[in-house]
């Protein structure tokens, strides 16, 4: 094991190539790349990597970079790509394919506002709007845990439960170009990590079959609850493939969910990605002060750990809700995915939405302060209250 | 655990067509003759296929789950990608040193309009893959509107006074990119048909085959003047028969026999009489022929 100083697009990318490369006993790997600032510098890595049976496409656009990695998975390889922003919207009819189709391509995504107008800060819109497809979502917190995360979502993927995407997802900047201490694993590890992929509807000569032709409303019902179940095989099965992990490499990649200091909490923070490393800090001073506080960090929005949530949070009456996005017309996809999971099962909770960092602005410590004294006051909840701006 | 992708047989009825009777193609459609000869042209190679399959006619061939109406591998793919998807088909293919062909099997929709981008850049790179775009000129699979590949005065349900473009010339734009084989077939000429397919699987790298596909619901023809009204386009130069080699080296392999393309739209009730101007479409057409002959003559294949 190597630790090295490196950005979450070098992480992101290292993970994706040793990854790839461990299949090198099986079919291979392949896959189409195409740049989007801030990801480009995963692609540029992979691009650079030299596999042993693999090829790397460099396409002309993000439709067809999944166009290609779903053929290559379709053909039995190894396949991801990664991309961020208007690039995940160009090749979101195909990233609904992969997941229609049940390939366990993964997919690196760096959170970036979505245009126009053009703006390249961190937020979370690009990636939670492919909420509705078949894709693991996994949002990081730190370098390290974009790698662990990516190479955990092959296995995770490729498990024959499961069988799915992953989107592994990172902010932009705060993580994507910003250097941190990660532990860079060996080849031979990660080859004992994950085994050759084997597809089982693979394309073969034996059993010729047409792959997403006509289907009728019947039998595609029956594929979309084939979907639905392997989505609620997927809490289990992370927790398997998460202590295989710690086992070989000696870490733990993280929970679905961490909680922190919320036993006997009774108003709790959520939240995701880098802001969950801002929340905690606040959360531990305030606990300091002698106030019943906690929080939740989320890393995984697909399938939603609604009960793991709950059972995290057994005394809470007021829970905060941060959304670095914004849903026209609703607020927080978080919060209003959230607030569904709580429907009829702790209905008298409080949940508030704050829409922090949106559009790629800061989110302090101040900021965070002020969420949780909005909180604290509240006797009701009320429409999504938006940080950083005074309307 | 069970994925219906995978775990259902399919129901077969023949394993020795590529395209098995029973299939959804209206009668008289050219698409059907073009897999007949692409099924014969494998055979007599020796060869086998996967074929990648855009939204288009084509995919509703193999009809519905859990039946199949090809006898290979299928990947359906979305309407703008099918080269892309090939792309990475044919990468797995070749790290596994297999050797079958991956063939897309598209429309003029999918080629000539919203897969432009995805083929270029496929044959730009020069992937290992055979692109046959049967022609026919108009969005079949919806229900028969424009492309930029429907002639001039051509109506469809999007262009009801007849168009008033010209169509795309693929063939020069797929030239352009300096692939190893482009070339145009005729169904109604099958010994040259058979061929160029033969030497489009016997070549390396992007090899692009126009067919020229009469669809008789969307032309208002007869389907069983099918072969004839695509004759009729070869002999009056409107559908010019060649082959092009790196790009440059022209081949014309069946020579325009002076038949009046007029007879061609008399006889398709998709073009309507009075829009079209007789002596502009003989000017055009002549233009046209006379430029490919100097080419063939000038930049000779061989
Ligand atoms: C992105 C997208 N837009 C539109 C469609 C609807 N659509 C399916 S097939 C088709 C036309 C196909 O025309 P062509 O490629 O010429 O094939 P043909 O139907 O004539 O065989 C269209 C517009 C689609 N499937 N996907
Ligand atoms: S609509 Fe035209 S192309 Fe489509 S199956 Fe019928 S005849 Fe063939
Ligand atoms: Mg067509």
């Amino acid at each position: 094991m190597a630790i090295e100083v490196v950005t979450g697009n070098h992480a992101a990318g290292y993970a994706l190539s040793v990854a790839a490369e461990a299949n090198r006993v099986g079919r291979g790997a392949a896959c189409g790349i195409y740049p989007i600032t801030p990801q480009t510098e995963i692609v540029e890595f992979v691009a650079r990597f030299p596999f042993t049976k693999g090829r790397v496409i460099a396409v002309e656009s993000e439709h067809s970079a999944m166009g290609v990695s779903i053929g290559a998975a379709m053909a039995g390889a190894r396949a991801f790509t990664a991309s961020s922003s208007n690039g995940l919207a160009y090749m979101t009819e195909n990233i609904m394919v992969a997941g229609y189709y049940r390939l366990p391509i993964v997919l690196a995504a760096v959170n970036r506002t979505l245009g126009p107008p053009w703006n390249i800060w961190a937020d979370q819109g690009d990636t939670l709007y492919l909420r509705d497809f078949p894709m693991i979502q996994l949002y990081c917190e730190t370098n390290q845990e974009v790698l662990d995360s990516t190479v955990l979502a092959f296995r995770l993927a490729e498990d024959s439960r499961i069988l799915l995407p992953v989107m592994v997802i990172m902010d932009a900047f705060i993580l994507s170009h910003t250097q941190m201490e990660t532990d860079l694993p060996e080849q031979d590890l990660v080859d004992r990590f994950l085994p050759p992929l084997n597809l089982p509807h693979q394309l073969r000569f034996e059993r010729p079959t047409t792959v997403g032709g006509l289907t009728w409303p019947r039998e595609t019902l029956s594929q979309r609850l084939e979907i639905d179940e392997a989505m609620e095989r997927v809490a289990a099965a992370y927790e398997e493939h998460r202590a295989a992990f710690e086992k070989i490499f000696g870490r733990d990649p993280g929970g679905a969910i961490s909680a922190f200091e919320t036993e006997d909490a009774e108003a709790v923070l959520i939240a995701s990605g880098t802001i969950a490393s801002t929340a905690r800090e606040v959360v531990r001073n305030r606990r300091a002060r002698g106030e019943k506080i906690g929080m939740v960090k989320m890393k995984m929005f697909r399938p939603l750990p609604g009960e793991a949530l709950l059972d995290a949070m057994p005394r809470a009456t007021k829970i905060g809700v941060l959304d670095r996005d914004y849903a026209a017309g609703v607020g927080g996809v978080w919060w209003h995915d959230l607030r569904a999971a709580m429907q009829g099962r702790r209905d008298g909770v409080l949940m508030q939405d704050y829409l922090t960092g949106v559009c790629g602005g800061d989110v302090t410590p101040a900021m965070l302060e002020e969420v949780i004294d909005d909180l604290l006051d509240r006797r009701s909840a009320g429409k999504p209250v938006w940080k950083g701006i005074d309307r | 655990m069970n994925v219906t992708l995978e775990t259902q047989d399919p129901i077969t009825c023949c394993d020795e067509c590529l395209v098995r009777p029973g299939n959804t193609n209206c009668g008289g459609c050219g698409m059907s003759v073009g897999l007949i000869m692409l099924d014969r042209a494998l055979k007599s190679a020796g060869q086998k296929c996967q074929l990648v399959i855009p939204a288009c006619c084509g995919i509703v061939t193999a009809g519905g789950y859990p039946t199949t109406g090809y006898s290979v591998p299928v990947l359906a793919s979305t309407f703008a990608a099918s080269p892309a998807f090939a792309s990475g088909v044919a990468a797995v293919r070749d790290l596994n040193d297999e050797p079958h062909q991956v063939i897309c099997w598209a429309g003029d929709g999918g080629t000539y309009d919203i897969g432009m981008a995805a083929l270029s850049a496929a044959a730009e790179r020069n992937e290992h893959i055979i692109y046959i775009c049967y022609d026919n000129e108009i969005y079949g699979n919806t229900g028969g509107q424009r492309s930029s590949a429907t002639p001039p005065g051509a109506r469809t349900t999007t262009t009801p006074v007849g168009k008033q473009e010209r169509k795309k010339d693929i063939m020069a734009i797929m030239a352009a990119h300096r692939i190893p084989y482009a070339a145009t077939l005729s169904i109604a000429h099958p010994e040259d048909f058979a061929r160029k397919l033969d030497t489009a699987l016997h070549l390396e790298g992007f090899r692009f085959l126009l067919i020229h596909s009469p669809c008789p619901t969307g032309w208002k023809s007869e389907p069983a003047e099918s072969i004839e009204l695509v004759r009729l386009a070869v002999g009056s130069g409107l559908f010019p028969v060649y082959e092009v080699l790196d790009g440059w080296k022209y081949r014309i392999t069946i020579k325009p026999n002076g038949a009046d393309p007029l007879e061609y739209y008399r006889r398709q009730n998709r073009f309507p009489a009075a829009a079209m101007d007789a002596d502009a479409v003989r000017a055009e057409v002549a233009g046209a022929s006379a430029r490919l002959a100097r080419l063939a003559e000038v930049f000779p294949a061989g």
